[in-house]
């Protein structure tokens, strides 16, 4: 059984000026030891996916789906106390910054204590060797020492670190990872990739992995969903999306990165049209249609999400018309 | 060859930094030593990560910042015998995130014609065509004139802050981390814009990333900041195709293409940005650090196409970058 399905979830805000629909229908499944990756520009409903599994949404914002089950949970039907009792524990989360989500005021030692007696019965003493352990494990030097330390005594590279830590401090089974290199400098940004990869290994958590950057993509997922506008419009495995992607929207995006040895330098880059749609009002046909050289009268219409090989699906209708174009 | 538009002759920032009332104020050595030429017409890249000193030297160039010593010189006088409103005429920013760069309570007219109105060029007839100018120059829709920044997307802020920068018709545009703030796709439409225009307009870049791929995409010649000084400086392809200095490989290695072949690098050096008062500043970090990097002050290797410092410069074979 998977450790988490997801079917048809939908995420709407009541605005003043109309309802926003900020995840349309979005559908996956996670095995454990997986790691899936969720691709996506700012406004494509990637975040709010993520929010949406750990029930922890904006107050004004509406979730449904027709199925949400997380290890034979059903997670539309948890009552807040369950959810609670699952998220750090079971399920937890790695934002993006770590400046935000660390508290300034405590040390630590503190923090990741608390991480782990909130839901675990365990000694102040068994708390503080477990957060060393884990301090050491995700490569901070000398780790006892560091339990004293405040936030703002650390780099950057090591409050992420501190935050990956805390995520593990309960051993989940899922751990959601929003951007957790894009505030980081490159060098590090390796370094921490090759820690979750190992962590996800040693330990067989599953991953969901948020992130804008089809680099860091390609080289850690095993699948990749691709969002636009609310939805996903492709999704494969991540070999078959790197090196076939099908949906327009999939292959715009490899061309508006530079590649070395492909993109000669100082050559206009591949570049969308247009920007994103509004989502606020009632959604009809493909999204991306507006943005779209391939684009015909039959894109106003419903757009099904078809398999293109076994286990690679798109949400386009006109796919023959781009091979036969290539 | 062309001439050099801007040069930096030993330049040297540092910060005093309070430890306390009765202690003595600590140093803090932003750029140390930093010597350089831009020649007219090339994109002139500047890598390194965060804290190795790129933003002081941008203000630095900019005239906003004096240097502790050193000289600066724009098309060969110095800038620090000129005002600061002198150098805003031939150097011009832009900034990595055109949501904080912009004032939201001005229309876009009102921001792209800034300059003009600070250097009293022309009156509100000549002001609104160049604005205009401007707006079609970047790529901007007319009906944008009256709007205010709330009111555009970031790639659209993007190009009102290129406006601004260009209406003065600047020789060198400093370009801090023009595209990092934003998404993909906007990211390219902006690359492909700068380009344009610097061959449109004949402007000199000075351009300051993290990101390689698109140093390499645009560069002409790269130099490479650690803790405040320049440990490799060459043409791009000879930087790309064999970087010398370790720091230089290390920076390289961690560039993730989106190869679903190839998994994340292992680049082989401390997270931290580790520095040393004796030796070479890198060798704490350094994976092929011997003796005599924790003791001599590495020197200056010439090769073809630039320089590198670093004492295994003559021995060591550049490996590929996979």
């Amino acid at each position: 059984m998977a450790l988490l399905e997801v079917d048809n979830l939908r995420v709407n805000f009541a605005l003043s000026d109309g309802m926003l629909h900020a995840v349309r229908g979005v559908s996956f499944s996670l095995e454990r030891g997986e790691t899936l990756a969720i691709v996506g520009e700012s406004g494509s409903g990637k975040s709010m996916t993520s929010l949406a599994l750990m029930n922890l949404l904006p107050k004004r914002a509406t979730r449904r789906a027709d199925r949400l089950v997380f290890d034979g949970i059903d997670l539309t039907a948890a009552p807040e106390a369950r959810m609670r009792s699952l998220r750090g524990n079971r399920m937890a989360m790695i934002f993006q910054e770590p400046m935000t989500s660390l508290n300034p005021s405590y040390t630590i030692g503190n923090q990741l204590a608390e991480a782990l007696r909130t839901h675990r019965a365990v000694s102040a003493a068994a708390a503080r060797d477990r957060a060393v352990h884990l301090l050491d494990k995700v490569g901070i030097p000398s780790a006892a020492q560091r339990l004293n330390q405040y936030p703002h005594q650390l780099s950057g590279g090591l409050r992420q670190r501190v935050m990956i830590a805390m995520a593990l401090m309960c051993g989940p089974d899922l751990i959601i990872a929003d951007e957790p290199t894009t505030a980081l400098d490159v060098t590090i940004q390796a370094q921490i990739l090759h820690l979750l990869a190992d962590l996800k290994n040693e330990f067989g958590m599953a991953m969901i992995l948020i992130s804008h950057d089809l680099g860091v993509v390609a080289r850690v997922a095993d699948k990749v969903a691709v969002m636009y506008a609310g939805e996903v419009v492709e999704s494969a495995a991540s070999r078959p999306l790197f090196k076939a992607p099908r949906h327009p929207y999939t292959r715009g995006l490899l061309n508006c990165i530079p590649v070395p040895g492909r993109t000669a330098p100082g050559a206009p880059l591949g570049a969308i049209p247009g920007q994103a749609p509004t989502l606020i009002g009632a959604q009809r046909g493909c999204a991306f249609r507006d943005r779209c050289a391939f684009a015909a009268a039959e894109c106003e219409g419903d757009i099904p999400f078809v398999a293109v090989a076994p286990g690679h699906h798109a949400r386009c209708i006109r796919l023959n018309a781009l091979e036969a174009a290539a | 060859m062309s001439e050099t538009l801007l040069e930096l002759r030993d330049v040297t920032r540092t910060f005093e930094l309070s430890q306390g009332v009765f202690r003595r104020a600590a140093t803090l050595t932003a750029v140390a030593g930093v010597s350089l030429k831009v020649r007219r017409g090339e994109v002139f890249a500047l890598v390194g990560e965060s804290g190795s000193g790129k933003t002081t030297l941008a203000k630095m160039l900019l005239g906003l910042l004096p240097p502790t010593s050193g000289e600066i010189l724009i098309g060969g006088t110095p800038i620090s015998a000129r005002d600061r409103v002198a150098v805003s005429r031939r150097v011009q920013p832009i900034f990595q995130d055109p949501y904080s760069s912009l004032n939201p309570r001005k229309s876009v007219a009102q921001l792209i014609a800034l300059p003009l109105v600070v250097h009293g060029v022309g009156d509100g007839t000549e002001r609104r065509a160049k604005v205009l100018e401007m707006l079609d120059l970047v790529g901007l829709s007319r009906r944008h004139y009256d709007a205010y920044p709330g009111q555009l997307s970031g790639g659209q802020r993007q190009r009102v802050a290129i406006a601004r920068a260009l209406i003065l018709r600047p020789e060198v545009v400093i370009c801090d981390e023009p595209t990092s703030a934003l998404d993909v796709s906007v990211q390219a439409q902006i690359l492909n814009l700068l380009l344009d225009l610097k061959r449109e307009l004949g402007l000199t870049y000075f351009f300051i990333s993290h990101n390689l791929a698109v140093v390499e995409h645009l560069a002409d010649r790269v130099a490479v900041m650690y803790l405040g000084r320049f440990v490799e400086e060459r043409s791009r392809a000879g930087l790309f195709a064999s970087p010398r200095h370790p720091y230089t490989r290390a920076l390289l290695q961690s560039v993730l293409t989106p190869d679903p072949d190839l998994g994340v690098p292992d680049t082989r050096i401390g997270a931290t940005m580790a520095g040393s008062d004796t030796g070479c500043p890198f060798h704490p970090r350094c994976p092929s650090a011997i003796d005599i990097c924790r003791t001599a002050a590495p020197p200056l290797r010439a090769l073809p196409d630039g320089w590198a410092t670093c004492h295994l410069v003559e021995t060591q074979e550049a490996e590929p970058v996979p």
